[in-house]
Formats: structure tokens, C-alpha cells, sequence
């Protein structure tokens, strides 16, 4: 179970990256945040984001027609 | 910054961006550049000129031309339509693209300019607006949203020779 989740289905670039941006000030240090988008281009853009920022991309996936990315706060 | 949970060091990553065009579509570029950089931890700078200037009004009522626009096309019908100049110049005609990509724009669900800039605004970017253009074409800042910083070319250029990307849009 992550810390908190983000339901970004719907949203186009960049928005899942700057609402999960938002999110991650409630996700404790050392915890997690589960993101689903529908958007493909945010696969390469999580990846992308957490390089930079230095949290850590755990899980990228598919379920049920929409992505799911799990970062963990660093 | 707000959104910055890290302090600012010597590390941190700087951009400006000068944006020069105030229509539609063109208004989308430096908006999702300056958010997402300043989400990936970045100080940015938008230094906003000329026809740009008017994205900083409090009222927006962006507007797309297809007139003089030749690579605009738009999805319908399956397939993709492109507007003579001679039917783009027609009174409605702007008013018409434009609605047709608000509409498209929100059932994509792609940020509208008044979002972003919003924002923008709560991500601490630093918006300068050129005392110049202003001057020139008779704004008023009052129209203006708050926030913003009156500055001319040498305070850009300040925060462009310190900053790691520098981009004119």
C-alpha cells in the first residue's frame, strides 16, 4: 500500500507530473506515492522526473488500461 | 519555493525562458516548460515581451489563427483539415478555430492557460514583465495579474548568464 495515491487518469502531459509533484509534500521521506495516468507519454516522463529529482521510480506498470507508477521519496 | 521541499544550493539547476507570443496555442510551450522545470526542482525565470505580455492579463481570451498558419490542422472527420488563407481570413473564423481547440483542449485533458499560469504562480516562478513593451503598447499592470516583476533587458540578462537553459519562445 502506497503512502499516497494520485488518480491522474484523464490528464494530459504535464499535468501528471506537476500533480504528482504536489503529492509528493504529503508523502513522508522514505515513502511512497502511487500514481495512475492514462497518459502514455507519462511513462517516459516519470522516468524522466525521478532521474532528475532523485526519487526513486519502483514500479511502472499497466492494469486495467492505465498506467501505474509507484515512486519512493528520497 | 514552494513547491521545492530541498534547499536551494549551488546544485540547483536555473532557466529562463522569454516569451515573446501571446495566441493559444503558442501560450502552452513556455507555460509547460517553466512548470515542469520548476517541478524537477529548477529556479525558473519567465521574462514575458512583446505579445507575451498579454498572458499576464488577468482576463485571458486566447485566441488561433489559422490565417498565415499553414501547418495548422485540425482533427475532424477522421481525418485532418487545414484552412486556406482565403477562408481563415473570414470575420469568425478565428473565434471558430479557437473554440474548436478550447473544446479539443479540454476533452484531452490538457491544462488551460489560466491553470498552468496558476500554476506557475504557486510553483514561486519569477514572472518579469518588460517595462518596455509595456510602455510601448500602453498596458496598464493594474489589468496585470499580481506578482509580477517590471524589469528590462539587463534583468534578464542577469538571470540568463547564471542559469543552465536559456530559451526564447
Amino acid at each position: 500500500m502506497a503512502d499516497v495515491t494520485l488518480d491522474a487518469k484523464g490528464l494530459n502531459c504535464p499535468l501528471p507530473i506537476l500533480k504528482a509533484k504536489k503529492a509528493l509534500k504529503d508523502v513522508p521521506a522514505g515513502g511512497t506515492l502511487e500514481i495512475l495516468s492514462t497518459d502514455p507519454g507519462s511513462v517516459a516522463d516519470f522516468e524522466s522526473f525521478c532521474k532528475t529529482t532523485g526519487h526513486e521510480l519502483l514500479e511502472t506498470g499497466e492494469d486495467g488500461g492505465a498506467y501505474r507508477f509507484l515512486i519512493k521519496k528520497n | 519555493m514552494v513547491w521545492e521541499d530541498h534547499i536551494l544550493s549551488d546544485n540547483t539547476k536555473k532557466m529562463t525562458i522569454i516569451v515573446t507570443k501571446g495566441t493559444l496555442d503558442w501560450a502552452y510551450p513556455p507555460f509547460i516548460l517553466g512548470t515542469t522545470a520548476a517541478a524537477m526542482g529548477a529556479e525558473v525565470t519567465m521574462f514575458f515581451t512583446f505579445y507575451g505580455l498579454g498572458l499576464l492579463k488577468k482576463e485571458l481570451d486566447l485566441k488561433v489563427s489559422p490565417l498565415g498558419n499553414a501547418a495548422m490542422e485540425m482533427p475532424m472527420a477522421g481525418g485532418h483539415m487545414k484552412m486556406p488563407n482565403l477562408v481563415g481570413m473570414l470575420p469568425g473564423v478565428t473565434n471558430m478555430a479557437s473554440g474548436m481547440m478550447k473544446g479539443m483542449i479540454k476533452k484531452k485533458g490538457v491544462a488551460s492557460i489560466p491553470e498552468l499560469r496558476e500554476l506557475a504562480i504557486e510553483a514561486d516562478i519569477r514572472i518579469v514583465a518588460c517595462q518596455m513593451t509595456i510602455d510601448l503598447f500602453e498596458y496598464d499592470t493594474k489589468d496585470m495579474i499580481d506578482g509580477i516583476e517590471l524589469g528590462g533587458a539587463a534583468t534578464y540578462m542577469e538571470a540568463a548568464f547564471d542559469a543552465d537553459i536559456n530559451l526564447y519562445i
